[in-house]
């Protein structure tokens, strides 16, 4: 295997993006981070990756715009994921891997606030006879929070913990929604939603975008002083079918994480856009109670579709960067309720 | 709704809507063709547990599942949660409740809508049947949602008729609204054309000038900040004239659909020619906008009704062949 790091991050959030859907006007400017980040120019990146869906933006090939930031003549190599951003940076990662290409940025964005996003995520559901109900995001999740409180999987409390501590933790985060010094008394005292979950165990409807940048060897050192080598990056899936498969558990996250080899890390940014489904992987992981758990605050505070998850690993990464974290596991969901999970190591160290 | 013009940019409302027209395979063709007949199957896995809607395929041996058995219209919640702002196309247009419902006779719950009042009115546990809809059609939706079952016994869903399937596929309306919103660069265009302008961008490496603005030079990938007012009159570069009819016509063929790159521009952009025979039209032509009256102009390139000759003599092919 090759040796391959992140050597570049920027991103944007906001609860509402008032511009167009294209995201155009974040991508510019997060390209020219990138590029200033690692000193380099569009020449010296070896391929491209994106993450958006057209049934976000509302219109078709919304993806073909969002190339105007590359610049494309002469032509780049690109290509593209209707996932989040982090299943884009795995392709990324596979093209280096084969030897085609020494670097990549990888790209996702979405506007959720053009639409009402729990409705079009029910697109995403078998055809024939779960989507046609319409069964929005919300209620998935308080389905599967239920289960797990009444089965003692978990508890209001522990939820509310896990709120608490991301909004504290999220005061210090400038691209955060939702923050502020919380309590889980304060937590607890908002009112039910929908049953079980109250508004804060849900992640804030998230407009944004972000980009990274992988390099292998040489590459990577020339661009960053001190790169997240990548020393496992796996994921897995599982089946559409709400009824075929345990919702209180995730077996493809302890599959990945286990294929990644989680041993060792002292940070993990996961990516729970509802509060007991950080308590879900938190044990599908096996984390202990010494892996600092998503500093930046998480997708409870902040939850753009197609990058919320590379920004997990953009965070993680950062924390290797600033040598705040030697072993940092990042993960990233996608699909319906913890359906689609990918796990990734980020080391100070190059891989064995 | 005219588009709102108060904001930093244009908004408008944007419907997408399209029925998918689905075929069922062998399984979810017995499975509607059931429902159309108020029965519930379930099928049977290789573990033999019964599994409501039957899967395809069995997720642990990977065989086609080819049996399938009736179960009760009766059954459990085994869980739930509540749904305080139903949207639009869910079962119920009040608050109810999503739950998973383990049907008796099968081993996997199905998820549906519950019919009550309040989340007090729902646990864990409790007995729900399903309440048929109106008219069945061989749909998920026949099932319109559970209810409260109270003591009510199985009213037993056994007596169907197994035969070819009746139903064989399915169509899914799908409506989505956005509320769309244009680039700060697309809205300086637009509103301009409300005023009677064409505003173009200049790229700062390339110098071209893209019109309608992008936001970003396609070629060199950096901010287009530089505005430019670009004029109403240009050159034909390539067209086509259009000779078959289609549903939405509104103009009689035959008729000129043109590329016209104003002059001082970079990019041509698709208008229609008229005021002149389709067959006198020719690469090179001068062209000019015929505006709509004033009153009329919105933020639409619409605006301009059409591009008709100037009378002026043909451009040169190298004034414009690095457009074609």
């Amino acid at each position: 295997m090759r040796d391959v790091a992140v050597v570049g991050f920027a991103q944007r959030q906001m609860k509402e993006l008032d511009g167009s859907p294209t995201c155009l006007e974040l991508l510019v400017p997060i390209l020219g981070e990138l590029y200033q980040q690692t000193g380099w120019t569009k020449s010296d990146i070896g391929f491209w990756c994106s993450g958006s869906s057209d049934y976000l933006a509302g219109r078709s090939f919304s993806f073909v715009s969002a190339v105007d930031a590359i610049g494309t003549l002469p032509p780049v190599m690109e290509s593209h994921v209707e996932m989040d951003a982090a299943w884009a940076l795995y392709e990324a990662w596979v093209k280096i891997q084969t030897g085609e290409v020494d670097t990549a940025i990888v790209y996702g964005f979405g506007k959720s606030s053009a639409g009402i996003l729990r409705r079009i995520l029910a697109l995403q559901l078998d055809p024939y006879t779960a989507q046609p109900l319409w069964p929005d995001t919300v209620s998935l999740a308080g389905i599967q929070a239920r289960e797990g409180l009444e089965k003692g999987l978990w508890d209001e409390a522990a939820m509310a913990s896990v709120v608490a501590r991301s909004m504290s933790d999220a005061a210090s985060n400038e691209w955060a929604i939702r923050k502020g010094a919380t309590s889980p008394a304060d937590v607890l005292a908002q009112s039910m939603y929908a049953d079980p979950l109250r508004r804060w165990d849900c992640a804030p409807v998230s407009d944004g975008a972000s980009g990274m940048v992988l390099a292998a060897g040489d590459r990577a050192l020339e661009a960053c002083e001190r790169p997240a080598w990548i020393t496992g990056f796996e994921h897995r899936i599982e089946p559409i079918a709400l009824n075929a498969r345990s919702l209180v558990t995730s077996t493809s996250t302890a599959s990945a994480g286990a294929a990644s080899g989680t041993a060792g890390v002292d940070l993990a940014e996961l990516h729970a856009p509802f509060s007991h489904q950080e308590l879900i992987l938190r044990s599908s992981l096996g984390l202990g109670d010494d892996v600092r758990i998503n500093p930046s605050g998480g997708a409870l505070t902040a939850n753009p579709m197609f990058s919320a998850g590379v920004n997990r690993i953009g965070e993680a990464a950062k924390q290797i960067w600033a040598g705040t974290s030697d072993k940092a596991l990042a993960h990233a969901t996608s699909g319906p309720a913890l359906q689609q999970n990918l796990v990734i190591t980020l080391d100070s160290q190059k891989g064995n | 709704m005219a588009p709102t013009t108060e904001s930093r940019v244009l908004h408008a409302p944007m419907k997408v809507e399209f029925d998918y027209t689905r075929s069922l395979g062998s399984v979810l063709s017995q499975f509607m063709s059931a429902l159309k007949q108020h029965s519930v199957l379930g099928g049977v896995l290789a573990d033999g547990r019964v599994v409501v809607p039957p899967p395809e395929f069995d997720p642990v041996t990977h065989l086609a599942i080819t049996e399938l058995v009736p179960v009760s219209d009766h059954g459990t919640v085994q869980s739930w949660s509540w749904v305080p702002e139903p949207v639009s196309q869910q079962p119920l247009d009040k608050p109810f409740a999503f739950a998973q419902v383990l049907l008796d006779g099968s081993d996997a719950p199905m998820l549906h809508a519950v019919d009550v009042d309040a989340p007090a009115d729902i646990s864990t546990g409790m007995r729900v049947r399903v309440r048929w809809a109106e008219e069945t059609i061989g749909s998920i939706r026949d099932i319109a949602c559970f209810e409260p079952a109270g003591d009510s016994e199985t009213s037993g869903s056994a007596s169907m008729d197994f035969g070819p399937p009746e139903v064989t596929g399915m169509i899914s309306p799908v409506n989505l609204a956005y509320d769309y919103a244009a680039s700060p660069e697309e809205t300086k265009f637009f509103r301009g054309l409300s005023e009677g302008k064409l505003f173009g961008q200049r790229c700062p490496v390339c110098e071209k000038v893209y019109i309608p603005p992008r936001g970003a030079c396609p070629v060199d990938g950096v901010p287009t900040a530089e505005e430019i007012e670009l004029p109403d009159r240009g050159t034909l570069t390539t067209y086509c004239v259009v000779n078959v009819p289609f549903k939405g016509q509104t103009i009689p063929i035959p008729y000129v659909s043109a590329y016209v790159l104003l002059d001082g521009a970079d990019i041509a952009f698709l208008h229609l020619i008229l005021d002149i025979d389709a067959a006198d039209v020719r690469m090179g032509m001068r062209v000019e906008a015929v505006w709509k009256p004033r009153e009329e102009w919105t933020t639409s390139l619409d605006n301009i009704r059409y591009f008709r000759p100037t009378g002026e003599p043909d451009a040169e092919y190298d004034t414009y062949k690095h457009h074609l």
